[in-house]
């Protein structure tokens, strides 16, 4: 057998970590979750020379070992447990040759924990632009370890790290800093109580507000003869620490580093004159703004469609093929239609992570931030949620799922929670028919009352949002510190490879994970929708029969679908439901339209299609016949029941409510949680019902 | 009284002299804000908040509010 030895893969953000990961393991890795949270967890397997096999892990980008994140937590928290299963035989700390500096005081901490530890200088290919030398032999013996000068764009020395990850044996502990020297008393204290510990360790786990295996906080006050300080005390020994670890990194590359500043040039500054300029940036983002839209909305439309299509005319097949029966019907109608209904989001979503990951690669992320920060902040968001806030427009699932993007966890859950309120493009469906139904012709300023219609149903969406945000921000009790430092990266051209995996793992992610749930209920509404109690559902043929014995046979099985629906178990709660939306303008018919539309609003057009008998077993169907019916609809007494204040009322309802269990599971998944899902449940429908109610009576 | 970095102007370069208040968040000087180090400034954004640095070599930005509580002395052009 094999021997398998485990590599931790730590660095800062931006310096290629993923890079070399992906140049590792290539396709031979996995995205999971770490148990209870939903930071990422990158994991591969790479054969090395001599039949040895490593098992990587790629740990979240950190700057120290001081956590400032949940992300980073996961670093410190591995690495101070000798009995994880992941915990690492070897560290590979990977460093970006412009920024060595600071790269190397992660490395340092790493270090002193006496871990074996090895260095990879990334983005060697930049060295001669930058006018940047280095003097290997001397940096490898201050630092105590081997190097690889490596440069995952051009595909350069990842056979000579792996090489020097197989020989790890020959990597020394000895530590860069001897953290006593910070405080001699205070350590000399620490060590008289833990004799046998680590000291660093041991100040780690002071320091830091995380337990780690058998050493817990509380130990420390336990020990009489042992003085806890202050925060602010501590506070001033991590900055001498951080003083001291960059004493010894300038004396190291005093005679490691040469930067020829003469043969510099520099990209960025020119590039950040035009993109962060506060008319050329704004104008440069929303152009890109624009064609990110675009893309998910129109691009991804054919595809989508062929999507949904294919699907369909699998569940025809099925049906038509496969012997009639209960069997037959669940998979095409319920489990079919329930994957196809997964699967059309596939187009949307690859598009939208595609764009996201060019901007992050790109580093122009790191611009929108800084030109949107001031802004947002004023609402409670970051720059950061301006992606997810713009690519809701499209689809909120996506959207919801790019709310990664931000550090701070209650600017990322505000955002999470006010995204689904931006006017989705499964909205529109619904909004292009009611607004034909009830809006009247007529211009103003040049545009139809319809098209403003439309245009103040986007509008009004983004502002619930913003406001929404604003009201979250004072109510929600969050400690999460408020501070705000960027990186703002080089610019690079992106590496196809990291944005292949990049889209690939997170449309992945989303088709299992919200697949799941989705797929789920999907099932239970056709069963709901397919069975009913008594004989007005299960003698409905012949009832229908008897009173229309002179109908012809398509339109006799409309009445037949549509007769069924009624008496089905979805029908008995849309009727059920009446006396509490009638207040609203709605009839039964409808309330069977908003109970099957909390599946996917889309949904709704669908199914009033078939109570209005112009559904699924009419081939001819087009939306003016669905609208005819619909205007033609009245209550018993002959009042209409489309009008302009039902119509608006339907409007409203669908702009606010949280009728879309692909968003309820992604924001499940992101928050690891019922409980924000189940808020923005009752919050939006709660919003939408008194919305729709006030509009009804006012307008009636 | 003391210049702090939110008194930079852009194109401006200075000497960080003193980060010992206790509100400036640890990243920060792990990032290479700590005395006697240069900073520049870059670009200030849109409406005046964030502003974007060169300290010692590192490209960062930080909101006003942070800027406010780092000490410095401008170098003379």
């Amino acid at each position: 057998m094999s021997k398998q030895i485990n590599v931790a893969l730590i660095g800062n953000p931006n310096t290629g970590k993923t890079s070399v990961f992906n140049a590792l393991t290539g396709l031979n890795q996995k995205v999971g979750n770490y148990p209870g949270i939903t930071v990422d967890k990158k994991e591969g397997i790479c054969k090395l020379p001599r039949g040895l096999k490593a098992h990587i892990l790629d740990l979240p980008g950190t700057y120290s070992l001081n956590a400032s994140s949940l992300d980073e937590s996961v670093v410190i928290e591995l690495l101070l447990n000798k009995n994880d299963k992941d915990f690492p035989d070897v560290a590979v700390v990977v460093t970006d040759v412009e920024n060595l500096k600071r790269n190397l005081l992660l490395y340092t901490q790493i270090k002193d924990l006496e871990i074996p530890t090895l260095l990879v200088i990334n983005m060697a290919d930049r060295m001669v632009k930058k006018g940047i030398s280095l003097n290997i032999k001397h940096l490898e013996a201050q630092l105590h370890t081997k190097i690889a000068v490596i440069s995952t764009r051009k595909n350069e020395g990842i056979n000579e790290l792996k090489e020097l990850i197989t020989n790890y044996g020959v990597l020394n502990t000895t530590p860069c800093l001897n953290i006593s020297t910070i405080d001699d008393a205070y350590f000399s204290n620490l060590k008289k109580a833990f004799p046998n510990q680590l000291l660093y360790k041991l100040w780690l786990v002071i320091t830091q507000d995380v337990n780690f295996g058998k050493i817990q906080r509380k130990d420390f006050n336990d020990i009489n003869d042992f003085k806890t300080k202050s925060t602010a005390d501590l506070k001033r020994l991590q900055q001498k620490e951080t003083i001291k670890r960059y004493q010894f990194i300038n004396a190291v590359l005093k005679d490691g580093l040469k930067i020829d500043l003469t043969a510099a040039t520099d990209l960025r500054i020119k590039l950040d004159r035009i993109l962060t300029h506060k008319v050329w940036g704004y104008l440069i983002f929303f152009v890109i703004l624009f064609l990110m839209f675009q893309a998910v909305y129109d691009w991804a439309g054919p595809p989508t469609d062929f999507i949904d299509e294919s699907f369909a005319a699998l569940a025809d097949w099925v049906k038509n093929t496969l012997p009639p029966g209960v069997f037959t019907n669940l998979l095409a109608e319920g489990i079919i239609a329930g994957i196809g209904g997964v699967m059309v989001f596939i187009p949307p979503i690859a598009f939208l992570f595609l764009f996201i990951a060019l901007l992050e690669e790109s580093g122009y992320m790191s611009r929108v931030v800084f030109l949107m920060d001031n802004i947002m902040k004023r609402f409670g968001l970051s720059g950061k949620s301006v992606v997810p806030l713009i690519s809701g427009n499209a689809c909120a699932v996506p959207a919801v799922m790019a709310a990664r993007n931000i550090e701070n966890w209650k600017e990322r859950l505000i955002t999470i929670l006010v995204t689904p309120f931006t006017t989705c493009s499964a909205r529109l469906p619904v909004y292009v028919i009611i607004i034909a139904l009830v809006i009247p012709e007529g211009t103003f300023l040049g545009m139809s009352y319809k098209a403003l219609t439309l245009m103040s149903l986007y509008i009004i969406g983004f502002l619930t949002a913003i406001v929404s945000a604003y009201a979250l921000n004072k109510v929600l009790k969050i400690k999460s510190k408020s501070y705000f430092v960027m990186e703002m990266p080089s610019y690079k051209i992106p590496l196809f490879k990291n944005v292949a995996l990049s889209v690939y793992e997170k449309t992945r992610t989303f088709i299992l994970e919200a697949g799941k749930i989705i797929l789920a209920i999907s099932i239970v509404l056709w069963v709901l929708a397919s069975y009913g109690p008594g004989d007005n559902f299960n003698n409905a043929e012949t009832i229908v029969k008897t009173e229309n014995p002179t109908l012809s046979e398509t339109e006799l099985d409309d009445k037949i679908a549509a007769h069924k629906l009624e008496y089905s178990y979805i029908g008995i709660v849309g009727r059920a439901i009446e006396p509490a939306i009638r207040p609203l303008g709605y009839d039964w018919k409808i309330g069977i339209g908003l109970v099957t539309s909390f599946a996917a609003r889309e949904v709704f057009v669908g199914t009033l299609a078939t109570i209005y008998s112009v559904g699924s077993a009419n081939d001819n169907e087009d939306e003016d016949t669905i609208k005819n019916k619909m205007a033609a609809e009245t209550y018993s007494n002959g009042t209409k029941v489309f009008t302009l204040a039902s119509g608006i009322s339907l409007l409203l309802f669908y702009a606010f409510a949280m009728q879309c269990m692909s968003t309820l599971a992604i924001v499940k998944r992101e928050t690891n949680s019922w409980k924000w899902p189940m808020l923005q449940l009752v919050f939006m429908s709660g919003l939408a019902y008194v919305t729709a109610l006030i509009a009804f009576q006012f307008l009636k | 009284m003391q210049d702090t970095l939110a008194h930079l102007k852009k194109g401006e370069t200075a000497v960080i002299t003193d980060v010992s208040s206790r509100e400036i968040p640890l990243k920060l000087l792990e990032m290479g804000c700590l005395p006697g180090n240069t900073v520049e400034l870059l670009q200030v954004a849109p409406l005046a908040d964030p502003i974007y640095l060169n300290i010692n070599g590192s490209h960062l930005a930080i909101r006003k509010e942070t800027a406010a509580l780092i000490l410095i002395e401008k170098t003379a052009k």
